[in-house]
């Protein structure tokens, strides 16, 4: 669950992207390669765990797949809150240095 | 366990490259301003930069899975896995297989999507020259 809520976010926010593309001022594409890496990070472990348990893997409990959707919800979550804190750090459309200098000023 | 440190680690090496290429691409584009050199190095580095998203990224959110099932916690060795020996062994091999296949599996994504990037911006570029009129060739 949690590898497919992650792949969710990173096709929603590579659409977001796309549709704005070459334009980025809300850097969307961070927001999109982040989400990507998790998910093909996400596929891998899923890869080793398939190995592992085979059939298990598909039929998981009911409990684990709502902690596991909880978790993928908790990591989306993180990585809009990551995104955020790069966006207004490195604050593209110039809001937050025209807000300070403005009041300096 | 703590197969997300390998990711991580490899983030940082290419955190740490990509700032050097790009001083070193801010030296040489006062040398060689407006040759087309200078932009395909400018644009690798910002190349370099999808792959340092994507690693810190998956390595953050990552590790957000890691605390969630109790196994990287705030006190010392940090790693639940890291107090036992035999837990120890487990940790490390884990992170010799799936931390690097991870690692690996991100960094052969981000080579793939330089390939074809470069492919289009070469394509682009030969479209372009051939569009320019004979006569602003000369």
């Amino acid at each position: 669950m949690t590898l497919l809520i992650s792949v969710f976010a990173a096709i929603i926010a590579t659409i977001v992207w796309y549709k704005n593309a070459p334009k980025d001022d809300w850097k969307v594409g961070t927001l999109a390669l982040m989400y990507w890496g998790a998910s093909l990070m996400w596929m891998c472990d899923a890869i080793f765990e398939y190995a592992e348990l085979k059939e298990e893997f598909f039929q998981p409990a009911v409990a684990d797949m709502i902690n596991d959707s909880f978790l993928g919800l908790t990591v989306v979550a993180l990585g809009l809150i990551i995104w955020l804190v790069v966006l207004l750090v490195k604050d593209p459309k110039g809001v937050l240095r025209a807000k300070f200098l403005a009041k300096k000023n | 366990m703590a197969c997300f440190i390998i990711p991580a680690t490899e983030a940082i090496v290419t955190t740490i490259a990509a700032k050097v290429l790009a001083k070193k691409e801010k030296d040489s584009a006062i040398h060689y301003d407006g040759s087309s050199e200078v932009v395909e190095k400018s644009r690798f580095s910002k190349k370099l930069g999808w792959l340092n998203n994507m690693l810190w990224g998956g390595s953050a959110l990552l590790a957000l899975e890691h605390v969630w099932h109790g196994e990287v916690v705030p006190w010392f060795p940090f790693l639940t896995n890291a107090a036992d020996a035999a837990d120890r062994a487990e940790m490390f091999h884990e992170m010799a297989t799936v931390g690097v296949s991870m690692a690996a599996l991100v960094t052969v994504t981000w080579a793939i999507m330089v390939l074809v990037s470069s492919r289009l911006e070469k394509r682009a570029a030969k479209m372009e020259e051939a569009a320019v009129p004979v006569s602003d060739k000369k």
